[in-house]
């Protein structure tokens, strides 16, 4: 077998960066062309695996200079298609600047590479009793220069926030070649907050080398609750209650039906028989401020007509409430060959009402939709079922997906809570925001890459849809390595 | 003397920054030197685009107009058992909430959950072009566009004029408690600093007075279980409990910063809690200087007796009142300011990033 001729600009790229790390083989380029939104798929030019900041840097001027698009690449988690390869550009694969660079205990700060893995901070630093708070499904496998990209969120957001509340400040690579330092150890700034502007930039401004991160000290204790519900509207009014009442949980999370058998099935999650949702509610921090807390959300729980409440008695049991959580998505796959995960986010109040709306043109359309969704703050997460091999229901999946996006819009929502726009809700863009505000992203996109090469056809409705294709699920997800929030 | 305009509208705020060929908005003034441009800007003054617009205690939020005054905005939430729990500043001096934004201060709240920067969901703002844009979201979580509210905090106005803003908000503890703990050194107050910043007790806010070896902290959590945490507080590291009326007091006068010199020079700077030593003998050595570190060593504020600032500052910080830089302390240029400033007013109505 003869391989093509390489490429002349790789040939190049070749020159700026040592040895081997340039792939370009069929099968190295095969497992690069999807994320974990596998329904789109495209083989870029060549991967480049750098193992310093400075081959970055040498990376993305070269880039610059010859005009080459670049996708900046972690573990490839994104559920919005935010690291899909670019026809003609190169991934610039980040996971060898895997090094924790600074512990400061007392400043309670970690600076890291971009190739770190999320639940490798806290694994850093849990000795000294304290963690990295933001905790996205995907934390064993994600990194933070993607969480930083696409501001992931998790299951603690309403009390902690994304990932942009714990970025102090970052060492970031622009797509113009400048090598720019913002924010910095400290927690408070002078200035505009260049920080809370990179963080969310969908990989189109550039590259983060290092990523200065603030760790929470460990919650002395959680109290963590689940209750199951004959309907999913005494599951909501429960929501309601508690938000009432002035408590303020670390998460409340709804899972519904469908989504309950399939965590069951997987990982053998044991919920209450005879109900149409549950709900997850966690509460923590010093001893004494739990127990009080308790004692009020045990009385909520008991008045809101609940099935059976089970509290976690130990950590444990507090830990198999989560795994089935947090496995319901890819647990999903069990019960479809393909599915689609939106994050529409919706006003608390109007999360029945979005419910039935989803339900009913799920019964209409003939398309099966589980919901699990962080009901504390309204993100939604509706798993679309699908089979790609059968004609017309990817199309039937996304005009689904399509109505749900264009719902959490007309509720004052957004289309997206904390996946990012990426590829996947591009064309969404203009329902949530006005042509002269999309020009201003744009512009300042412009900015930071002038020549359009950083993260191309993301988060901008574009002409030219990209590569579409049914697939099952991404291998490492069948491998139950991975998962999908 | 300069004009000033009073839009009573956020179209009227778009017509008014589009009036003049340079213009900066403006709020009541309590951080003066935000808005010290040259004499011949037209001041565009938030004072009647005042009021909240929307508030739903459910949803965690609230929107209001950028000349609303921050004490309407704690009363209104007050009344529902919410608060910000950054402590907006100067709120008894009549700040606003869009000069809070421009000014990206916080009070001694903020060591708990975060700053102004970890609330503030949307902006509808004016930009250089004159156009009103709404950029974020109105609800908790939102991860679409680009987080220019972000880019907002701390622009003191170079980049738009602020309209309406959307912020989260969160259920106000029920019960207070301030503690009075005592350090012998500067050095001894930044090992203090650190360890209350790790402890187990989720403080509320840490703060300390330059040159006095005393650190002081408030607890906020439910009226059953502070008791208990004050006292375990109390018995590691000595101190004393305040009574209610002291302790209201030494809040107010810290977020009202009374404790400036009046008409002084007064200036923040982001610092880390090992710089404290360094940043008091720094403070010490300026006859008169006054200066407080709050949010568990994390900044710093200064007040000169004189209306001018020191030449020269070892940290970069802003200058909130007084003759100086805008930015006194190193510089930190980078091309990609300039150029952000450029996309998002590119013929220079709003005064330069460093003006």
């Amino acid at each position: 077998m003869t391989r093509p001729k390489p490429n002349p600009a790789l040939r190049r790229l070749a020159a700026v960066v040592p040895a081997g790390r340039i792939l370009d083989g069929p099968a190295q380029l095969a497992a690069y062309e999807s994320d974990a939104l596998t329904a789109f798929q495209t083989r870029p030019l060549a991967i480049v695996v750098p193992e310093t900041q400075e081959e970055v840097v040498a990376v993305v001027r070269f880039c610059h200079a010859e005009g080459l698009p670049f996708v900046a690449r972690g573990s490839g988690t994104s559920l919005s298609g935010g690291s899909l390869p670019v026809a003609g550009g190169i991934v610039i694969a980040l996971n060898r600047l895997n090094r924790i660079r600074r512990i400061d205990l007392d400043q309670r700060i970690a600076v890291v590479e971009p190739g770190v893995i999320n639940s490798a901070v806290t694994a850093a630093v849990q000795a000294h009793g304290l963690h990295y708070a933001p905790d996205p499904s995907s934390q064993p496998i994600c990194t933070i220069g993607g969480n930083v990209a696409f501001n992931a969120g998790g299951a603690h957001c309403l009390k902690y926030g994304m990932t942009s509340n714990h970025v102090l400040g970052l060492k970031a690579v622009l797509a113009t070649g400048e090598v720019v330092e913002f924010g910095g150890a400290s927690r408070e700034q002078a200035g505009p907050d260049w920080t809370g502007l990179f963080v969310g930039n969908e990989g189109l401004f550039g590259v983060a080398l290092e990523i200065t991160l603030q760790l929470l000290p460990r919650a002395e204790c959680f109290h963590t609750v689940l209750a199951g519900y004959a309907t999913l509207e005494q599951a909501g009014d429960a929501v309601a209650a508690i938000v009432a009442s002035g408590l303020l949980p670390g998460a409340i999370e709804i899972m519904e039906k469908l989504a309950l058998e399939a965590a069951t099935a997987a990982v053998h999650a044991e919920y209450p028989p005879g109900c149409e949702a549950v709900l997850i509610v966690e509460l923590e921090g010093p001893r004494e401020v739990v127990a009080a807390d308790r004692a009020r959300l045990d009385a909520l729980l008991a008045a809101s007509g609940p099935v059976e409440v089970r509290p976690a008695r130990d950590a444990a049991e507090r830990m198999a409430i989560w795994k089935g959580r947090k496995s319901a998505f890819s647990a999903v796959g069990r019960l479809s060959p393909d599915f689609i995960v939106q994050d529409g986010v919706v006003p608390r109040r109007r999360l029945g009402e979005a419910l039935r709306l989803i339900n009913g043109w799920s019964r209409e359309m003939g398309v099966r939709c589980a919901n699990v969704f962080h009901a504390g703050d309204g993100n939604l997460h509706p798993l679309i079922l699908y089979d790609g091999r059968e004609p017309g229901a990817l199309q039937r999946a996304e005009e689904l997906a399509g109505r749900i996006l264009r719902m959490c819009v007309e509720m004052g929502g957004s289309i997206t809570g904390e996946h990012g726009v990426g590829v996947e809700k591009r064309d969404y863009l203009p329902d949530m925001f006005a042509a002269e505000e999309i020009a201003c992203l744009k512009r300042i996109r412009a900015a930071f890459d002038p020549k359009g090469i950083a993260n191309p056809g993301k988060m901008f409705p574009e002409k030219g849809a990209p590569a579409l294709a049914h697939a099952g699920l991404h291998p490492l997800e069948k491998a139950g390595v991975i998962s999908r929030e | 003397m300069s004009t000033t305009l009073q839009p009573v509208s956020v179209e009227e705020l778009a017509a008014a920054v589009r009036s003049a060929p340079r213009v900066i908005a403006t709020g009541a003034g309590t951080k003066p030197r935000l808005s010290a441009v040259s004499a011949d800007i037209v001041r565009v003054s938030t004072a009647k685009l005042a009021g909240i617009t929307e508030y739903e205690p459910s949803e965690f939020t609230f929107t209001a107009l950028a000349g609303t005054p921050v004490r309407e905005i704690r009363a209104a939430l007050g009344e529902r058992g919410q608060y910000l729990p950054f402590d907006p500043v100067l709120a008894d001096a009549g700040s606003t909430l869009g000069g809070t934004v421009a000014a990206g201060i916080n009070g001694p709240g903020r060591w708990r959950y975060g700053g102004l920067r970890d609330f503030i969901l949307g902006v509808r703002f004016v930009d250089g072009y004159g156009r009103l844009l709404r950029l974020g979201g109105k609800v908790v979580k939102n991860a679409a566009g680009f987080d220019v509210p972000k880019l907002l905090v701390g622009s003191a106005g170079r980049l738009g004029a602020l309209a309406e803003i959307t912020f989260k908000v969160f259920p106000r503890p029920s019960a207070w408690r301030t503690l009075r703990l005592p350090a012998a050194d500067e050095a001894a107050k930044a090992r203090l600093l650190a360890e209350l910043g790790r402890g187990r007790w989720e403080l509320d806010a840490v703060e300390s007075v330059v040159g006095e070896p005393i650190v002081f902290t408030r607890l906020g959590a439910p009226e059953a279980a502070i008791d208990a945490l004050a006292k375990e507080i109390t018995e590691r590291f000595g101190g004393a409990i305040l009574g209610e009326d002291e302790a209201a007091a030494w809040w107010r006068d810290a977020a009202e910063f009374r404790w400036t010199h009046l008409g002084g020079a007064w200036a923040k700077f982001p610092l880390t809690p090992s710089d404290g030593p360094a940043f008091a003998a720094w403070v010490a050595a300026q006859p008169g200087a006054r200066a407080r570190i709050g949010a568990a060593g994390n900044v710093g504020y200064v007040s000169w007796p004189g209306a001018a600032a020191p030449a020269e500052c070892p940290w970069r910080g802003v200058l909130l009142r007084g003759n100086g830089p805008l930015w006194p302390g190193p510089r930190r240029d980078s091309a990609v300011a300039g150029a952000v400033k450029a996309a998002l007013d590119p013929a220079g109505r709003f005064p330069g990033l460093e003006d």
